[in-house]
């Protein structure tokens, strides 16, 4: 494992500490946007996490997995905020 | 440890601290609009270098290149619909700013029946 490798390896553990932290938010939150921003954040840290492992490993296949995890996270929260909209009172 | 390397571990480096500055945002922010500011502009930014940087390690590989610039280009054009999306429907059910926000002016505009700015 060379130096370069190490650090990318860094800067994921750095990104999964924070991932975690936002995953704190999506637990607490007090309102239902709160919980739907976080998810946001987190399908953010996610493809930041799939893109610097296939940086690393030199699997680039793994780059059409960031693209459809980018194009979920924002499926997902449009969804969440339609759904929020829509389903109140 | 050649200069290609380290370059992408510069821009990797400062798009992962603009994510962790987010990550940070979003649990010390006060209400969720403040939150959404701190999602929708520093999450975008940080990640976008996470992407240039796969971008500049495998330059030459240019189909990944291209792939890399869309990415960018798909963050940039969906990371403020989302946040705008979020934020109208938080005011839209009823979510209470922080009492800071001094000049509130979409107070009573909303009709909450129709949706619709009166």
């Amino acid at each position: 494992m060379s130096l370069f490798q190490s650090l990318i390896g860094a800067l994921m553990l750095v990104l999964s500490l924070s991932m975690a932290v936002a995953v704190w938010r999506l637990l607490r939150g007090p309102s239902i946007p709160d919980r739907a921003v976080a998810f946001d954040l987190i399908m953010i840290h996610l493809v930041g996490l799939i893109a610097l492992f296939a940086l690393t490993s030199g699997q680039l296949v793994l780059l059409d997995a960031v693209i459809v995890v980018a194009v979920i996270g924002f499926l997902g929260t449009v969804a969440l905020a339609r759904f929020i909209e829509e389903g109140r009172s | 440890m050649t200069l290609l390397e380290g370059l992408t571990l510069l821009i990797a480096a400062a798009g992962v601290f603009f994510i962790v500055v987010s990550s940070i945002g979003i649990v010390r922010m006060p209400d969720v609009y403040t939150r959404v500011h701190a999602v929708g502009k520093a999450g975008t930014l940080g990640i976008v270098g996470v992407l240039l940087a796969v971008g500049v390690y495998q330059f030459a590989t240019l189909s990944v290149v291209f792939e890399m610039l869309a990415l960018i280009g798909f963050f940039f054009l969906t990371q403020p619909v989302a946040a705008h999306m979020l934020d109208r429907a938080a005011f839209l059910t009823g979510v209470q700013p922080t009492p800071g926000t001094a000049p509130n002016d979409l107070a009573d505009r909303y009709d909450p029946e129709t949706r619709q700015l009166e």
